[in-house]
């Protein structure tokens, strides 16, 4: 099934969503990773609130390509980053800042499958590489934090996104993972290869 | 500057431009035609996206990935071509220019002062020189993205394995990469030499011609096979199962240790980007 959906996402409209739908986001979509994932998580353990918002919004595992054009800001490319390495702040940033949806690309783990089945968020993936395609999909850049400190890929980008997609549901607020699936094929498959290779 | 040197900075920015905004044509024609055959519609929709990609980025001259990688370099330097130990300085503005003009994206990490804003910094660009016949210089821009270099893999695995321990190996290696290293792959596998000249062997794997084999038929043979294996995991572009699991494989040997079987395997995404181009001593430059 395909959505379009519009932030602040609500929560009957992400569990309505399952595996395999196809999603178009329009709003407000955050960038952050690795080192944006760590300091917001530091900064709610001391109490107090990073600079945006993420309640309801999207939060984009990406580090864009960003160029000053004139006093605005220009987004290039801005493909997905390999959400794995988020796995180890993901359950723990949806509980704090409950944003509806997670994307990236490669899929994420048990935890975040937990915390999105928890806290009614799901994890879209967009495909890996496409960078100018997303960056059609953005209409400005509203505000940027951390800049200085943690670089262009690392800080938070707050876009203004129109039907950016599509977003394959890999995993909903239901429990279900796609790329987990998959990737369980995969294995049951490999071990039937690396047998008839002998030894 | 010398007016070599100058030439020499104004291919090295173009071969970024190129590297990081053009597929060669054969990949291109090789993801549409995954989309051809491609039956289940997430798979479609996947390519459907790359290969759109592909074509915005070739019409904007805008990087085709805004992960434009860590800068690396292969030069083959003749050893009568005027510029040898000046070369680094050269690629080094080359960078600095390229991450300005093009733009690229500021990848150069220092250990403890963060990023360095510029794509340079210690030992980056890479920078790998062989020193050859003549008196041109071949250089190469080999820009590598950070999620299909997580999933390299590298082994030493027990010699009494035989080949069938270097399959193994291989087939483990690409599972694990699964959806991580944006598939359909491009896989470069560098056997012998030692611990880490394998690697660069299967780096330079990954630059031989697309779906042109081994001239040595034992490696022609291994590599068909591997390449049918995993393909066989079925893992599909971007790692949902559907469509192809790598494009293309290609094998690197060096002789070995006797007690030794080293295994390298290097990953590239869908976007395998590399340029190459001849400079003359007099400073007459050839895309190739």
């Amino acid at each position: 099934m395909e959505h379009r959906l519009k932030t602040p996402i609500h929560e009957e409209e992400i569990r309505r969503l399952r595996v395999g739908d196809i999603v178009y986001l329009n709003g407000t979509l955050i960038t952050a990773r690795d080192e944006a994932h760590r300091r917001a998580l530091e900064m709610h353990a001391r109490g107090e609130m990073p600079p945006v918002s993420f309640r309801g919004n999207g939060v984009f595992h990406c580090g864009p390509i960003v160029k000053r054009v004139g006093g605005e800001w220009r987004v290039v490319a801005a493909g997905p980053t390999t959400s794995s390495r988020m796995e180890i702040f993901e359950d723990r940033f949806i509980e704090a800042f409950r944003p509806a949806m997670i994307i990236g690309k490669g899929g994420m783990g048990d935890r975040t499958v937990r915390a999105c089945s928890e806290y009614a968020c799901v994890y879209g993936a967009f495909t890996g590489g496409a960078a100018l395609l997303a960056a059609e999909g953005i209409k400005g850049v509203r505000e940027v934090h951390w800049l200085e400190e943690l670089g262009m890929p690392e800080c938070l980008w707050v876009f203004e996104v129109e039907d950016f997609g599509p977003l394959i549901i890999t995993i909903d607020a239901h429990g279900r993972n796609l790329t987990r699936e998959a990737m369980e094929r995969v294995a049951s498959r490999k071990e039937a290869i690396i047998a008839s290779l002998g030894g | 500057m010398s007016s070599l040197e100058k030439v020499l900075e104004d291919t090295a920015v173009e071969l970024l431009r190129r590297a990081s905004t053009e597929l060669r044509q054969e990949y291109v024609e090789a993801l549409r035609g995954a989309l051809e055959t491609c039956e289940g519609s997430v798979g479609r929709s996947q390519l459907e996206a790359i290969v759109r990609n592909i074509e915005l980025a070739r019409r904007r001259s805008e990087p085709i990935c805004q992960d434009t990688g860590i800068i690396g370099f292969i030069a083959r330097i003749g050893e009568d071509f005027p510029i040898r130990a000046g070369l680094r300085d050269i690629l080094v503005r080359a960078t600095r220019r390229a991450t300005e003009e093009i733009p690229l994206r500021p990848n150069a990490v220092d250990l403890f002062r963060g990023n360095t804003g510029d794509n340079v910094g210690v030992e980056v660009p890479i920078l790998h020189i062989e020193l050859v016949e003549g008196d041109e210089l071949e250089l190469t821009a080999l820009p590598k993205g950070g999620g299909s270099s997580n999933v390299a893999a590298h082994s030493m695995i027990t010699p009494g394995l035989g080949i069938m321990g270097v399959k193994r190996f291989v087939v483990e290696a690409v599972a694990r990469a699964g959806s991580l290293g944006c598939p359909p792959y491009f896989i470069g596998v560098g056997i012998g030499g030692t611990e880490d000249y394998c690697m660069l062997l299967a780096k330079k794997a990954l630059l031989r011609p697309f779906r042109v084999r081994s001239p040595d038929p034992n490696i022609a043979a291994l590599e068909e096979e591997l390449l049918e294996r995993v393909n066989e995991l079925g893992i599909g572009v971007m790692g949902l199962g559907e469509g192809p699991t790598a494009l293309d494989l290609h094998v690197e040997v060096a002789a070995r240790h006797p007690a030794t079987m080293p295994v390298g395997v290097v990953m590239s995404c869908w976007a395998l980007r590399h340029a190459s181009a001849r400079v003359t001593r007099e400073g007459r430059a050839s895309f190739l």
